[in-house]
């Protein structure tokens, strides 16, 4: 599989604080790669970096072999790196159709636009008997889907999900994973930051573990859920 | 008819036309807090500059009084457009203080500007046709044209706001980066072309009130926009800061409140610039965020 996305040496501080200490990363087309790690790992900060949302970092991040360090975050989605942010930031003043729409503002293709609309809402039914309330009035889970359905609008190649699973029930978590699956599916990649380690090995083609900013261990994503010392840190088992 | 009811209509349409006016400067107060949390002080003098830019484009230029209000409000336009890019943009990340006070500092140097550049003594604002001076009789009660062409425009210009705010892409991403700028640059939208936006539109809105201004208090001077301007923002404070309905309704209610208030008292007239202070205490002891609550920004 060619390399989709390459992160080389990249390093992220926020005043006198390093948050990321030199990682290199790579993301196959087509595969779903996770990242995880504790909180403050420097998991959250690689994907705002990827963005161009950090303001001061160091190192490449190249996207099909263009340098996109330095490129603006409008370009950056343009050219098909989407983020659904942690925290799902849906906009609560907005109806959900309007918070779908302006997931596509950066696109000028309007037939291209309604097939990806459908397309969310026949993978989300729930949100689509909701499209005329405000995105506010929506519960934590709804709020989730209408933020993965409003990154899926940008037409993306690549999504970086940041914790997709955060505060959601069990039951949501194991939809969330599903969805992923289903985005896999229709040819897109993925890199997914998540604390629920055994879910996203589980899925995952390919891991890396951060602690904290620098890579401590990488592998396929069966093989690290096997590894003994992930199994002790990361999934509660003795 | 009978005096009292005549007095009664003429106020309303006198409120009515101050109250568009102090609505649709409180608009441009609004939008811009709503988007940046800061209060554009230099937004008063920006409206004067309006009204100098209708002055000289007619005067200097001998433009046709539709041509000069229009080339006034486009150039008023830009430069609310050149005033964030030069002096707040820089300083979007850095402490709220910074941007406040530097919205003071441009005031101050648009007002000393316009003092060197345009000169300090009023000059009389007599470059409007004369039939915006006709008096139309409405029972017994004699309303002025320029007020319903105030009220008029005002309407217009609000339709088109809630048309851009409401019906365009751009309008989306206004209502979504007053709630939170970062996320709506993820949706890739260019965030300064956005705020860019909002600053032209406010400031033709300022412009258009500056114009219908000095047809109704015939004349400019470099100051003008000191207490209309301080007014707009009480208006928008009162309505909820940051709420676009709330600069309107706060607007119109100021309006009304100052006209009713020195209609039915008379002897009160000296204390007419006070009401819109009472009213602004008055209504924040009851309710601090105003008439309207703007979204914040989510909580994770």
């Amino acid at each position: 599989m060619p390399e989709i996305l390459k992160i080389e040496d990249l390093k992220v501080h926020y005043g006198v604080i390093n948050a990321i200490k030199g990682i290199n990363i790579r993301v196959n087309a087509g595969e779903i790669v996770t990242l995880i790690g504790a909180n403050g790992a420097g998991k959250s900060s690689t994907l705002n970096a990827i963005m161009n949302l950090v303001t001061s970092k160091k190192g490449k991040i190249l996207y099909e072999g263009h340098d996109i360090t330095k490129s603006s975050t409008a370009d950056i989605v343009k050219s098909g790196i989407v983020l659904v942010p942690e925290g799902r930031r849906i906009f609560p003043n907005l109806t959900v159709q309007e918070n779908l729409m302006i997931g596509s503002y950066g696109r000028n293709d309007k037939d291209g636009i309604k097939r990806d609309f459908d397309f969310v809402l026949s993978l989300f039914p729930r949100i689509k008997e909701r499209l005329k309330q405000p995105g506010g009035t929506l519960s934590g889970g709804e709020q989730q889907m209408l933020a993965i359905g409003r990154a899926l609008m940008g037409s993306p190649k690549i999504l970086l999900m940041d914790e997709p699973s955060l505060g959601l029930a069990p039951l949501l978590v194991k939809m969330v994973f599903e969805v992923i699956k289903k985005i896999k599916d229709e040819g897109k990649t993925i890199l997914l930051v998540e604390q629920n380690a055994t879910m996203a090995l589980a899925n995952a083609d390919y891991a890396y573990v951060l602690e904290t900013g620098k890579i401590a261990l990488e592998g396929s994503g069966k093989s690290l859920l096997a590894h003994e010392e992930v199994r002790k840190s990361y999934l509660g088992v003795k | 008819m009978d005096i009292g009811l005549n007095a009664l209509i003429q106020n309303i349409f006198n409120s009515l036309s101050l109250g568009s006016l102090y609505a649709l400067i409180a608009v441009g107060y609004t939008m811009v807090y709503g988007i940046l949390r800061l209060i554009n002080f230099a937004h008063g003098d920006i409206f004067m500059m309006g009204t100098y830019f209708a002055f000289y484009a007619i005067t200097i230029f001998f433009l046709p009084w539709y041509l000069g209000f229009l080339v006034a409000i486009l150039i008023t336009g830009l430069l609310g457009f050149s005033i964030e890019k030069i002096a707040y943009r820089p300083l979007r990340n850095a402490p709220r203080i910074s941007s406040l006070i530097t919205a003071i500092g441009m005031s101050f140097f648009l007002e000393s500007f316009a003092v060197v550049v345009f000169g300090g003594i009023p000059k009389s604002f007599n470059v409007y046709p004369k039939f915006f001076s006709d008096i139309i009789l409405i029972g017994q009660s004699r309303i002025p044209l320029l007020t319903f062409i105030t009220i008029g425009v005002t309407f217009f210009l609000f339709l088109i706001l809630w048309w851009i705010l409401y019906k365009t892409k751009i309008g989306l991403a206004m209502r979504a980066i007053s709630v939170d700028i970062p996320t709506t640059s993820l949706m890739g939208a260019n965030v300064n072309n956005v705020i860019s936006m909002t600053f032209v539109l406010g400031s033709t809105f300022a412009a258009v009130a500056g114009i219908l201004w000095a047809m109704k208090y015939p004349q400019v001077q470099p100051y003008m926009g000191f207490t209309p301007g301080l007014k707009a923002f009480i208006a928008a404070v009162i309505g909820g800061i940051g709420s676009i309905q709330g600069a309107i309704v706060g607007g119109f209610l100021l309006g009304f409140l100052e006209i009713m208030i020195v209609g039915f008292f008379p002897s009160l007239a000296g204390y007419r610039d006070v009401f819109a202070y009472v009213v602004l205490v008055i209504i924040l002891m009851f309710r601090p965020t105003g008439i309207f609550k703007i979204y914040s920004e989510q909580k994770v």
